[in-house]
């Protein structure tokens, strides 16, 4: 017997996506290019309803027999991921229609990657994971590409496709392994199996699976090149919602299928933790390509994600909740800012072209501060408060040296952020920016006021982030 | 009065200012004005909102009792997970306060004419600072206090990089980065003991007894943010880079208040947070001390640029600070506390004098003056009085807070005192010296035949400096009074009062 109710409370939104990115095929087919310029606002309009049915259905449910299951901790993470798809999809109008590629097909593809992130949210059997996940990467392939007459983004998305398609297979390896020890795909029932060699040496292929999707050391090494080489509004969605997914699903995963082994994945981790910071500290410090720059910056931000992750799940859910978003609203503008670097002729990328912005655009400068400020955990903005509670659950669950190297890789940062910040406030001024319209503007001040007032207004963040992981608590 | 928040209103306006500033220059655009004129409305505003700042810092004095013990004027918030917004203000929070609110409004005067260029911006920059060195010296809670100490940064940095000297980037830079490490120490700690007494709140903290071995490391991490803001012998070598690049106003305040937030964090967290720890490190703070006073003063001595040789000669000051400070006695703390007042007067007073030289000049070079008295006797005569201060002459601040400083140090250790008593004598060589080779003798330069002797701005900047520095060295009681609580509670501890 099919209880309705409780299938719409568990994938009420994948479903409107789905049924929404397939009505939206089927426009397209008929209207063509007349559907361009309405898709991306339907799309978003799209994005933001899913959201709201998110919270509609906040305490979640299960379905299809226990193959989905969503839980306020997976919400949480699913509402921020469609808001900012839905952020970053009305960034990107303006600036394909300048590249002359404003297509139908990018808002879909950015539905059918949401509708993949929401499959893994729920996910809760390792079926539904990789499917989800499959869903996910395959727009995201495609999406890297989408400027296909130029050779980098083709380039790029080459390059994410074979290494991606690397990682799933040693996901998926590792699946058949855990499904082989186990003799169950479902997340409960792995939980509740004995630990074998098998178990754990599947567990660790499917960490080296996920590490990959949210490019963490030592899986990181496609991220600056996709960075660099995709079109920015592309670049945009995939440093803000697919991050913030895959990184509640990797955490959700290791929370509940592999609770049982804990202290054997707490350790690889910290290691995955340890490296990302370093590797993306160091390698930040190097960059003059800004875009590049922000590529190694999310990986020392994931490393720190990580480390919360590592914290385990009594410690940890909050604080990767909350670190994640302060992340993914400081991404959304410090993108915003790099889709604003427009000049006669083109894009433009370099750290350099930013000199003296505040001379030039001092709204925008003063925005673009606030935010390096917040990713870089300085106190004043949110992204402060994010770094605290992951430091208070590495504190918490006594992860000292995973601290220390947290501290270093932080003061490292400060480094190359505030380069970006000396560059605008105190090199002479270069020609101005061209306008690229207001979406992308309205966007950037918005994150900055969101990074304030988050900050200033931390109680109810905090208290929000932290019911949804009650779960975690016994 | 009764609820108003008057510590929140002195806090936060000078940050309302800031904003007012960039709404209004955002809203009305260059509408045929040029920048320069613009700049200086903006100053112009600045300067009322920091005077305004320092009239408002007057009815805190004037609603401060000074004989109640614990913190007046406490303001309480909620914020997030425990931690609070929490205002309030002691004896010593309150003189530094004032410090602050004084020396802001003289900086942007004195930066009037002087700085040509982004006034807005400089204006704007100091605001925000201004608000975060107020936040600093009243925040009653560990995590607003790091955010307020931490903060206050950015404004500094912005200052030496944008309207600093030819090497601003390098020594903002350095100024920044050697500040943020020690500071990262600092915040692991502040979570370790939010953790463990389940509180930020520093009144609660106070009586926390942490455990011995605890508390050395908990000691550890602060002295590592405190010894480098301070700054201390070995890590001071940012202070000279600093004051050198930065611009004069620049330097008024980072001697003047940014310094004294590493005086202020011994004795209102180390001391009386970790008292067991604190009476393990005297000697090793007592030996940095006298190394500070007597290197820093021998360094100051073979110094060929006025700057230079005034951050070195602050260095050794402050040492006189942390002396004070680690010797554990009324007298010391008293004279240590009184040491900050003083010394944020006359090296601020000093930093305007190299200024004011500097503006007609173009250059900081020793060898570039001499036989200034006979151009500029106005001027000689408040150098005279500023050199003689910073010696410590008797009827000077300076004389109160070395002799009460090294008395307290007496009484703990002899060899410290006579260690420290060396570098008075040092200070006296390097600033007459200083003196005698930029006022006296002939004018050998020919480009000093048509300078001009101090005009009214430099007057308006420097009298409050003068009449504060022989007031407070003429009836000291005025500070004693004030603070006798706040060094008590300091002590209370470690005396096991």
């Amino acid at each position: 017997m099919l209880d309705f109710q409780a299938m719409i409370s568990a994938i009420g939104p994948e479903l409107l996506l789905a049924l929404a990115g397939l009505a939206g095929v089927l426009a397209g087919a008929y209207m063509g290019d007349r559907f361009n310029g309405l898709s991306f606002k339907l799309g978003a309009a799209t994005l933001l309803l899913a959201a709201l049915v998110v919270i509609m259905n906040w305490e979640g449910g299960e379905a299809f027999g226990g193959l989905v299951t969503t839980t306020p901790f997976v919400n949480f993470a699913k509402c921020i991921s469609f808001v900012a798809g839905a952020v970053t999809l009305l960034m990107a109008e303006g600036f394909l229609k300048r590249h002359e590629t404003i297509r139908y097909e990018y808002p879909l593809l950015v539905i059918f990657a949401s509708l993949g992130m929401g499959i893994i949210l729920s996910a809760s059997n390792l079926m539904t994971l990789y499917m989800g996940i499959e869903t996910l990467s395959l727009s995201s392939y495609v999406l890297a590409s989408f400027h296909r007459d130029s050779i980098r983004s083709s380039e790029a998305g080459l390059k994410y496709f074979v290494l991606g398609a690397l990682a799933s297979g040693i996901l998926l390896y590792g699946i058949s392994l855990v499904y082989g020890f186990t003799g169950s795909t479902d997340y409960g029932d792995i939980a509740s199996s004995e630990r074998t060699i098998g178990l754990v040496f599947g567990m660790v292929l499917m960490i080296s699976g996920m590490a990959f999707k949210v490019s963490a050391a030592p899986m990181h090494v496609w991220t600056p090149d996709v960075y660099e080489g995709a079109p920015s509004p592309v670049v945009a969605f995939f440093a803000t919602a697919p991050k913030m997914a895959s990184m509640v699903v990797f955490a959700n995963l290791l929370f509940t299928a592999f609770t049982g082994v804990f202290e054997d994945w707490q350790m690889i981790i910290a290691i995955i933790a340890t490296l990302s910071m370093l590797i993306g500290a160091f390698g930040a410090l190097i960059q003059s390509n800004l875009k590049r720059l922000l590529g190694y910056s999310s990986i020392a931000n994931m490393g720190y994600a990580l480390v919360a992750v590592a914290a385990g799940a009594e410690y940890g859910a909050a604080a990767l909740l909350v670190f994640m978003t302060s992340y993914v609203i400081a991404s959304i503008g410090l993108f915003g800012g790099v889709l604003s670097m427009r000049r006669e002729g083109g894009m433009v990328e370099s750290i350099d072209e930013l000199a003296g912005l505040v001379r030039r655009r001092t709204g925008l400068a003063l925005a673009l501060t606030i935010l390096v400020i917040s990713v870089s955990g300085f106190p004043l903005a949110v992204g402060f408060i994010g770094k605290l509670v992951v430091f208070q659950a590495g504190w918490n669950a006594g992860l000292l040296p995973l601290l220390i190297v947290l501290v270093l890789s932080s003061v490292l940062a400060f480094g190359y952020y505030l380069r970006i910040i000396l560059v605008m406030w105190v090199k002479e001024p270069v020609e101005r920016f061209q306008p690229v319209g207001s979406t992308v503007a309205l966007s950037v001040y918005a994150a900055a006021a969101a990074c304030l007032v988050l900050f200033v207004f931390a109680s109810p963040f905090l208290e929000w982030a932290t019911q949804a992981s009650a779960g975690f608590i016994q | 009065m009764g609820n108003f928040p008057i510590l929140t209103a002195v806090t936060f306006l000078p940050l309302a200012g800031a904003l007012l500033i960039m709404l209004v220059q955002t809203a009305t655009g260059s509408n045929g004005q040029d920048e320069e004129t613009r700049g200086r409305q903006s100053l112009m505003a600045g300067l009322i909102f920091s005077a305004a700042t320092f009239l408002a810092s007057l009815v805190m004095l004037v609603s401060f009792e000074v004989d109640a013990p614990g913190y007046q004027l406490v303001e309480e918030v909620s914020w997030f997970a425990g931690i609070q917004y929490k205002l309030g203000i002691d004896g010593m929070s309150l003189l530094l306060i004032l410090l602050t609110t004084l020396l802001t409004p003289i900086s942007l005067i004195a930066s009037y004419g002087t700085v040509k260029h982004r006034l807005t911006e400089y204006t704007i920059a100091f605001l925000v600072l201004e608000t975060f060195m107020i936040g600093v010296f009243c925040a009653m809670d560990l995590v607003l206090f790091y955010v307020f100490f931490e903060a206050g940064l950015i404004p500094m940095f912005i200052i030496i990089g944008v309207w600093g000297g030819a090497e601003r980037i390098y020594a903002s830079f350095k100024f920044f980065l050697y500040t943020l490490l020690g500071s990262l120490f600092m915040l692991a700690a502040i979570v370790f003991m939010y953790m463990q007494a389940g509180t930020s709140d520093i009144t609660v903290l106070e009586t926390y007894a942490f455990a011995p071995e605890v508390q050395t490391w908990l000691w550890l991490a602060f002295f590592a943010s405190f010894a480098v803001k301070l700054p201390m012998f070995p890590v001071h070598t940012w202070l000279p880079d600093a004051h050198v690049q930065a611009p004069t106003a620049g330097s008024v305040i980072l001697a003047g208040v940014l310094l004294k937030m590493g005086g202020y964090g011994f004795l209102r967290f180390s001391l009386p947070m970790f008292p067991d720890a604190s009476q393990f490190f005297q000697p090793m703070m007592f030996a940095l001390s006298v190394i500070a006073i007597v290197y820093a003063s021998l360094v100051a001595f073979r110094q060929t640029d006025m700057k230079k040789l005034i951050a070195y000669s602050s260095v050794a000051h402050m040492g006189f600070v942390t002396l004070g400070i680690f010797s554990f006695t009324e007298v010391g703390v008293q004279g240590a506390i009184f040491q900050m007042i003083s010394h944020g007067l006359i090296s601020g007073a000093l930093f305007l004098i190299v200024g004011m030289v500097y503006d007609r000049m173009h250059t900081r070079e020793i060898a570039a003056y001499g036989g200034l008295v006979n151009k500029m006797p106005i001027y000689a005569a408040i150098f005279m009085l500023f050199t003689m201060a910073n010696v410590g002459l008797p009827g000077t601040s300076g004389f109160v807070g070395e002799i009460l400083t090294m008395t307290g140090a007496f009484q703990a250790s002899t060899w410290a005192a006579a260690g420290a008593a060396l570098g008075v004598i040092f200070s006296a060589v390097y600033m007459l010296t200083l003196y005698r080779r930029t006022v006296f003798g002939p004018v050998t330069n020919p480009a000093l035949e048509n300078i001009t002797d101090v005009g009214k701005k430099d007057l308006i900047t420097i009298t409050p400096l003068i009449i504060g520095t022989i007031l407070l060295g003429i009836t000291p009681n005025l500070v004693f009074d004030i603070t006798r609580e706040s060094s008590l509670r300091a002590l209370q501890m470690i005396t096991g009062g």
